[in-house]
């Protein structure tokens, strides 16, 4: 018997070429290609008045130089909007190269193309772009305030508001209580993978045909985008994602301006660049010209009963899109919806304003959007249960959705555009495994002994939900090869995640055949054509069950055409170890790989197999060889295209300690309790967890987006943006629980975002617990919660109402009363 | 043009070089060793340390030209004569140490270094010892462990 490889955790088959340098990224590709540089704004916001290009074009080895005067066709018109909102009802999208109007620094303005990269640098230095500088919108405040524009056509900076909203709500809070005010802040962060983004395109003359290799997310509809700014039929362009590394969001955007302009100047320039042209980025083009997300002002007004359930919720987000919204307005929208997390929340009212400013764009990052949204909530809950003196676990499972409600209608619209309604989970299951893990009862016996040794720690939890696996669909197809062998192909792309091995481990279930005998390819559109692309933690949901489909129809094609060369029936087959035999008389069996070469019916033998499908071989006289509803060949191709998101959920709690001199924060235990349903690869799985975990660490502690008032990202380099080595990131413990989702035939859900989504969140929570006074914004460094200390010292920050006379150190303890007596709903808790 | 040699994974090369070429570079397109990559340009992520007269060094740091007269080891150049993984290469698969393997050759170049100094480090050698190096994807605990894996494994072989 083949041994089940749905929920082994297998070795991967990627390893193999990554770990000896045989993988192949984009930069590996196209030695022989020309090099294009681009000539960035060094302006957030200025009138570009003049482009001299002649010192530049005298530079030996220059072929050629692009302004926005040279874009031709629909080069020449604005970059897609790639999803429309009816609430986003003043949309900007940038042109390739800059229009006149640059409005973010790194923003492209001349592409140079030269015969090296060195060369294409040297020329791009030389390039003179002569500036108008107009006022810069930076930060949220500012593009509020609205006393400049980004856009002169969009005078108050709002790209989209919308209201979402169930219930009563004012009616809802006037009626509590309890009230709560909380104003909350998240700072930018992004993706940061470690290859960045790059480009490479060849035009091959001989067949009026492009090949565009990208390190994206999607590769199937940068073809589309490709094909349709270049004029040419989409049979005429292939696009294949190589080996990524790493995307985490940010190259879901496309198509980027360079991927448009270096696959347009391979076409035009196809006689001096025969072998095509490539673009690298670098890493500081990566920070200041790809994505950034997480930018968010909050304020939360909260009603709730004397047991900490909430009654009311209203919320008003500030979103920071950047310069334009190429992605239309998915993160607010996740945040609005995904805040609500794993709670009832009563009435409800979430409205957002997603505004400009003259920064890099802000779209898609690992959580995309979850981990502002948790923030909210989660603070939220802490304040609650501050409030009235409860526990914060309990406050939390009083305003649970009961597992024997699901599914469960929150009411509102999803990022998919479809109703947010839960299909699984058990949320107290998943909190009692969690106390249990992290040892939520014994935690205060674990304060105390470390009070008693001058130390000074705290613990938080957080909970989410996510909507995984968004459609509209994906396919695969699986195909049987004469050597046995079995080819599978998805259409939607890889970045680390190990599509390669999990989807193989699926296919070589479904089909009964050994896991090494499965190959598969994912992000090439030469092998599948039909792809939406690898973002909202799809890739298994997606493309698992659109494999294991095919899978299914392959075996069931396998086993007619076995049963016929047996004399049995199908149903008494069995396809083990890539031999279908007869169920109890195992003698009687014949290959897969000789299924396949009957599967197609011969006049010619290309080998010595063949021969077993010739015409003088086999077939009945009396039909055709290829039956009317059938085609020759054991492969076939389906696709998996759910109503609606499946949710997974997970629940994280944390033990940090706090400096008391230089306010260092060091994580001192990391839990994650996680519900993906059943794990296909629980190794895998649990790497996803890591990775999340350690970007969410990074986001709370660690990484931020520093702009200045002008506009210059002063941070733009891995000198300065501090991204977590081996020394920061803690080890993580992780606990499952498998509610499998009803919606879709192998009951998963996803898990890549998981791990980041609650991070800030629950680190705040620890530290604010640790430290006795309240967190509203993240990420925090030493220097800063060295300065809320004073703040709080000084009564300008409130304190914890649990921890108010229990400090006897002098440092934090407050000159006032941190108590407040008076009636709730009378003096609503408002803090900055 | 500067007239370099050396030694890489142990075949001989001889190249004109502006002087200004980066070795990594030199590396990547004279030689074809595309295995070392480049992940920053600031030698803070170490994806293109490669080992240079058998110590790590961080390839976009050093000029070409530097490297004249070295012998010069990549991940390409690891694995042993009859393609049998280097034990920091086994233990980094079996323990799941890499996901998009773009810092992986790097990682696994510092990490053989690390153990040629201190065949038997703790966690938090270990953590320190790879502290030059970035990885986005692994939370690095898996590659903690791997080098662990690989440090018990390549002892038990010396011995």
């Amino acid at each position: 018997m083949s041994t089940a490889m749905f929920g082994a955790p297998v070795r991967r088959h990627e390893d193999a070429r990554l770990l000896t340098g045989a993988g192949r990224y984009l930069d590996d590709l196209g030695h022989r290609a020309l090099a294009a540089a681009f000539v960035r704004s060094p302006h957030a916001h200025a009138r570009v008045s003049d482009i001299d290009v002649t010192a530049a074009a005298e530079v030996d080895g220059v072929v050629a130089i692009f302004t926005y005067e040279d874009l031709t066709g629909r080069m020449a018109e604005p970059l897609p909007l790639l999803i429309p909102h009816p609430a986003l009802h003043a949309p900007r999208t940038a042109y390739p190269l800059a229009r006149g109007e640059v409005n973010h620094v790194g923003e492209p303005v001349v592409m140079v193309v030269a015969r090296d990269r060195y060369l294409a640098e040297d020329a791009a230095a030389r390039v003179v772009v002569s500036y108008d500088p107009l006022p810069a919108v930076v930060g949220l405040p500012a593009a509020r305030s609205a006393r400049h524009a980004v856009h002169p056509d969009v005078p108050d900076n709002v790209a989209a508001h919308l209201v979402q909203a169930v219930g009563e709500v004012d009616t809802a809070i006037a009626a509590a209580p309890h009230v709560l005010e909380l104003d909350l802040e998240i700072e930018r962060s992004a993706s940061t993978p470690l290859e960045g983004k790059g480009v490479y395109a060849r035009w091959n003359s001989d067949e009026g045909s492009l090949r565009v290799y990208t390190s994206t997310q999607a590769s199937t509809s940068v073809r589309a985008a490709v094909a349709a700014k270049l004029g040419l039929p989409l049979v005429k362009v292939d696009c294949i994602a190589p080996d990524v590394g790493g995307g985490f969001g940010v190259k879901i955007v496309h198509p980027w301006p360079e991927e448009v302009l270096v696959a347009w100047a391979a076409q035009r320039l196809a006689a001096l660049a025969p072998e095509g042209i490539k673009w690298t980025e670098d890493r500081w083009e990566h920070f200041v010209s790809s994505a950034h997300e997480r930018g968010q002002l909050q304020h939360v007004r909260v009603g709730f009963d004397s047991d900490g359930r909430l009654l009311g919720l209203d919320v008003t987000i500030w979103h920071d899109n950047g310069a334009y919204t190429p992605y239309g307005i998915i993160v607010p929208i996740i945040t609005s919806t995904q805040l609500l997390g794993p709670y009832k929340p009563g009435a409800y009212r979430c409205e957002f304003f997603s505004l400009y400013t003259n920064t890099v764009i802000v779209t898609p990052y690992r959580g995309a959007g979850r981990p502002q949204g948790v923030f909210a909530m989660e603070r939220t809950m802490d304040a609650i249960a501050d409030h009235l003196g409860l526990d914060r676990a309990e406050v939390r499972a009083v305003n649970f959705i009961a597992a024997e409600e699901m599914p469960y209608d929150q009411g509102l619209i999803f990022q998919d555009g479809r109703p947010l309604i839960y299909d699984s989970g058990d949320f107290a299951a998943t909190l009692d495994k969690l106390k249990a893990l992290v040892g939520w009862s014994d935690f205060q016996a674990y304060r105390e002994q470390a009070r008693a040794a001058g130390r000074r720690v705290g613990i938080g939890l957080a909970c989410y939900v996510e909507g995984t696996g968004v459609g509209p669909y994906e396919g695969g197809h699986v195909q049987v090869e004469t050597s046995g062998k079995v080819m599978v192909a998805t259409g939607l792309t890889s970045q680390g995640q190990g599509h390669q091995t999990v989807l193989a481990q699926i296919v070589a279930d479904e089909l009964g055949v050994d896991f090494d005998d499965v190959e598969v390819t994912t992000g090439d559109t030469r092998r599948f054509g039909y792809a939406v692309g690898t973002f909202a933690s799809r890739a298994a949901v997606m493309s698992g069950n659109a494999v294991a489909l095919a899978a299914r129809k392959v075996r069931q094609k396998a086993l007619r055409i076995a049963g016929e060369a047996l004399e049995a029936d199908p149903s008494d087959l069995e396809i083990v170890s890539g031999v279908v035999r007869v169920k109890g008389a195992p003698a009687s069996a014949i290959p897969l790989s000789t299924v396949a070469v009957l599967s197609n019916p011969l006049r010619y033998a290309f080998d010595e197999a063949a021969k077993a499908a010739t015409q003088f071989a086999v077939g009945d006289t009396s039909k055709p060889p290829v039956a009317e509803d059938d085609e020759p060949g054991l492969e076939a191709r389906d696709f998996y295209s759910p109503t609606q998101s499946t949710f997974a959920n997970g629940m994280h709690a944390v033990i940090v300690e706090t400096d008391p001199d230089t306010a260092e924060v060091r994580v001192l235990r990391y839990c994650v309790v996680h519900d993906c349903g059943p794990l296909i690869n629980p190794m895998i799985v649990e790497g996803q967890v890591h990775g999340g975990v350690a970007q969410g660490v990074a986001g709370a502690l660690y990484e931020r987006m520093v702009y200045d008032d002008a506009g210059q990202l002063l941070n733009a380099s891995f000198m300065d943006f501090l991204m977590p080595y081996a020394s920061e990131i803690p080890t993580v413990e992780i606990d499952h629980l498998e509610t499998p989702s009803p919606l879709n035939p192998l009951g998963i859900k996803g898990a890549g975002e998981a791990g980041v989504i609650p991070g800030s969140a629950v680190i705040a929570s620890a530290i604010e617990d640790a430290e006795g006074f309240v967190i509203r914004r993240m990420p925090i460094s030493p220097s800063e919660l060295f300065e809320l200390r004073a703040s709080y010292a000084a009564g300008r920050v409130p304190g914890l109402r649990r921890t108010s006379g229990e400090r006897t150190d002098p440092r934090t303890r407050p000159g006032h009363s941190p108590d407040n007596d008076s009636p709730d709903n009378d003096s609503p808790d408002k803090e900055t | 043009m500067t007239r370099i040699s050396m030694s890489v994974d142990g075949v001989r090369y001889s190249d004109d070089v502006e002087p200004r070429t980066l070795l990594v570079h030199y590396l990547r397109e004279r030689v074809g060793k595309t295995g070392t990559v480049v992940g920053c340009d600031t030698s803070n992520c170490g994806a293109c340390t490669v080992q240079l007269d058998g110590q790590a060094v961080k390839s976009c740091s050093v000029l070409a030209v530097q490297a004249d007269g070295a012998q010069i080891t990549t991940i390409e150049g690891l694995a042993g004569p009859d393609g049998a993984l280097h034990p920091m290469q086994q233990a980094f698969h079996a323990q799941h140490g890499l996901q998009c393997g773009f810092c992986t050759p790097g990682m696994i170049m510092t990490a053989v270094d690390l153990l040629a100094e201190n065949p038997d480090p703790s966690e938090a050698e270990i953590r320190e010892g790879i502290e030059g190096n970035l990885c986005r994807c692994t939370g690095y605990q898996n590659i903690v462990r791997a080098v662990q894996s690989a440090a018990e494994q390549m002892r038990g072989v010396r011995s």
